[in-house]
């Protein structure tokens, strides 16, 4: 019994990372950021609105959260859909009365499907940013790159005439990219991808065309990741927020300005049973330093202090 | 396949002879970080698959790169705050992609062992020259990189074969005689160390290193509460520290600075660690510190006592 002799070779065993996508860099030995107002910590929350397809085809794998039983998985594609018909607003009632900058990151087809929704968030001016074209529509090595480019410029052109936004910023469906991803949404105007979760800093991504910014979305304080995949309790999801925003507090006071990225989905925060959880959450975040920001507005106050950019 | 793997006997949690740490204390203890580097696109081993998500699975890779460039230096200051030196269990193919981290650990004082080259990288299927050659190549680049004769082993990933442990301490002789190669935490039977009968007759311990109260098994395997979290380590150390009046135990804490480094769980483990360093009995050491002095002060009279009661009580 032997392995092959790959097994036994490391070729990209060198200095920095495995790979070309972005710099070896640690985030306490990097200069220190000012937010405005000289508060120490930005806070991004970002709304997912999503849309899960009923007839999920599940290419590479079943998206987490989406249809698991036989056709037609009525429970989990109702269940989803709640999150934008209930959840949502009172989610935006509990962002309203604390006076927080929410982000949204949208599914295409969930814009092309509901208009109201659009027409909602354009009044009320929200940043969006392209979430893909829908959640079982995944970004991966398998497609070509003609179908990819084609994926993309189908999500971003809807996204982009329905919203009369620019859309900047994007979170591909389950995180999930081809080795493409990055460079083919540069191709097409995106600024910054949030899908990589090593860092509580933006940071540079190379790419085979214009370089990117990598916007670090937390997936372990994500209520999809506490509450769906954890099973923690909602009073557990609070403490670990709160307790995550009294370590950033106090790492900002010595190592200059830090980010929290918090992702909700209003599927599973808006409903009874946890809402006054967002609330109770809110509450203790808006009492403290915290400077909260739409996305693009934290990375342009980011960008600005890097040398690169002057 | 054997049904036992023959490194230790049965020996009963009562009637052991009794242990004593350094200046008299009832309980060791050593925090182990394990220092990662997992490869994006490893070659593909058959039995046992790198990433749950088809190339390249940034998911996995990303929180476990996040360890490094933030959550290192998090878990950092905080043993420097408890005085405690980590047992750093490291990937050393780290030494080359990240050596501001070890440089870092080196002033410290720290004590780096073998955790393979990657930890994508499974010892399932290799043949043992292939893990002999593996084993070597690691520690001969803790030595290269650090100074330092690497005493302890944990096969990456947890990735076993029979001769394991065998390997270990024949290539740690190879290199650096009996200095190198002389303690495992890849055994969970006891919360004492134990003597291993390995096919070199070396002088080799299992130091105890707990499944229990790795945090990656924690938080991923078991999905456990931070506080929760903390709150078990606190348990387990008032339990071991109690017994430690009749032998002396050992509590190891094995960390992943992607997992505890993480900001909502670093509150929980300091206040563990703000606990357990509050009390006066404790040996704040290192696994070699741990293994160096069971074999020179314990080990004959553990072994006489393990045969002792191999016959019945």
């Amino acid at each position: 019994m032997a392995l092959d002799p790959t097994h036994l070779s490391y070729p990209k065993r060198r200095y920095g990372m495995d790979h070309d996508r972005y710099d070896w860099s640690m985030l306490s030995e990097r200069p220190k950021i000012r937010w405005p107002g000289d508060k120490p910590l930005a806070l991004w929350v970002n709304v997912c609105l999503q849309f899960f397809p009923l007839d999920q085809q599940g290419k590479p794998y079943k998206v987490p959260g989406g249809m698991t039983m036989p056709y037609p998985d009525l429970r989990h594609y109702s269940l989803r859909d709640y999150g934008n018909r209930v959840g949502l607003f009172r989610v935006l009632k509990a962002l309203d009365r604390y006076n927080i900058t929410p982000t949204f990151a949208v599914n295409t087809e969930l814009a092309v499907r509901t208009p109201y929704l659009v027409t909602l968030l354009k009044e009320r001016q929200h940043e969006i940013i392209c979430h893909g074209w829908n959640m079982d529509c995944l970004h991966y090595n398998g497609m070509t790159e003609q179908d990819e480019r084609g994926l993309i410029q189908r999500s971003l052109d809807s996204l982009r005439e329905l919203s009369g936004q620019a859309i900047d910023g994007w979170l591909s469906p389950a995180r999930n990219e081809s080795e493409r991803t990055p460079g083919l949404l540069a191709e097409q105007g995106i600024r910054y991808l949030c899908d990589w979760v090593n860092d509580d800093m933006p940071y540079p991504l190379h790419t085979h065309n214009k370089p990117l910014w990598a916007m670090p979305l937390s997936t372990e304080l994500e209520d999809a990741f506490i509450l769906g995949n954890n099973l923690h309790s909602e009073a557990s999801y609070l403490e670990q927020v709160t307790d995550s925003c009294d370590f950033l507090l106090q790492e900002a006071s010595q190592q200059g300005g830090r980010m929290l990225a918090l992702n909700i989905h209003p599927w599973l925060l808006g409903q009874p049973h946890r809402i006054g959880y967002l609330e109770r959450l809110l509450d203790y975040l808006s009492s403290q330093a915290i400077w909260s920001a739409s996305a693009s507005t934290i990375l342009d106050t980011f960008s600005a202090q890097q040398p690169s950019s002057t | 396949m054997k049904a036992d793997p023959g490194f230790y006997q049965y020996w009963p949690y009562q009637n052991r002879p009794k242990i004593r740490w350094p200046g008299g204390k009832k309980l060791a203890f050593w925090v182990a970080p394990n220092i990662e580097f997992y490869e994006l696109n490893p070659p593909e081993n058959p039995y046992r698959k790198a990433w749950p998500q088809p190339y390249p699975a940034i998911q996995g890779y990303g929180i476990r790169d996040y360890g490094n460039r933030v959550g290192h230096n998090r878990q950092m200051a905080l043993l420097d705050k408890y005085g405690i030196r980590g047992s750093v269990s490291l990937s050393t193919a780290l030494c080359e992609h990240h050596p501001e981290i070890i440089a870092m650990c080196k002033e410290r004082n720290w004590e780096f062992f073998s955790h393979g080259i990657y930890n994508t990288r499974y010892t399932y299927g290799m043949s043992e020259q292939q893990e002999r050659a593996m084993i070597r190549d690691s520690m001969e680049t803790i030595y290269r990189h650090t100074g330092q004769k690497c005493a302890g082993y944990l096969a990456p990933a947890l990735s076993h074969s029979e001769l394991t442990l065998d390997l270990f301490a024949e290539v740690g002789t190879e290199l650096f005689g009996d200095e190198a190669g002389f303690y495992t935490c890849d055994l969970f039977h006891d919360d004492q160390p134990t003597p291993i009968a390995l096919r070199s007759n070396k002088r080799f311990v299992s130091i105890p290193y707990s499944l229990e109260m790795n945090d990656t098994i924690a938080y991923v395997v078991n999905k456990v509460e931070p506080r929760r979290y903390g709150q078990m380590l606190k348990d387990n150390f008032d339990r071991l520290y109690q017994e430690g009046d009749e032998s002396g135990t050992i509590m190891c804490i094995p960390t992943h600075n992607y997992q505890v480094a993480c900001p909502h769980r670093m509150k929980a483990f300091e206040e563990a660690l703000d606990y357990i360093t509050s009390h006066p009995d404790v040996w704040l050491t290192t696994g070699r510190e741990i293994a160096d002095y069971f074999r020179s002060h314990y080990y004959d009279t553990v072994l006489d006592d393990i045969s002792s009661k191999a016959g019945g009580a």
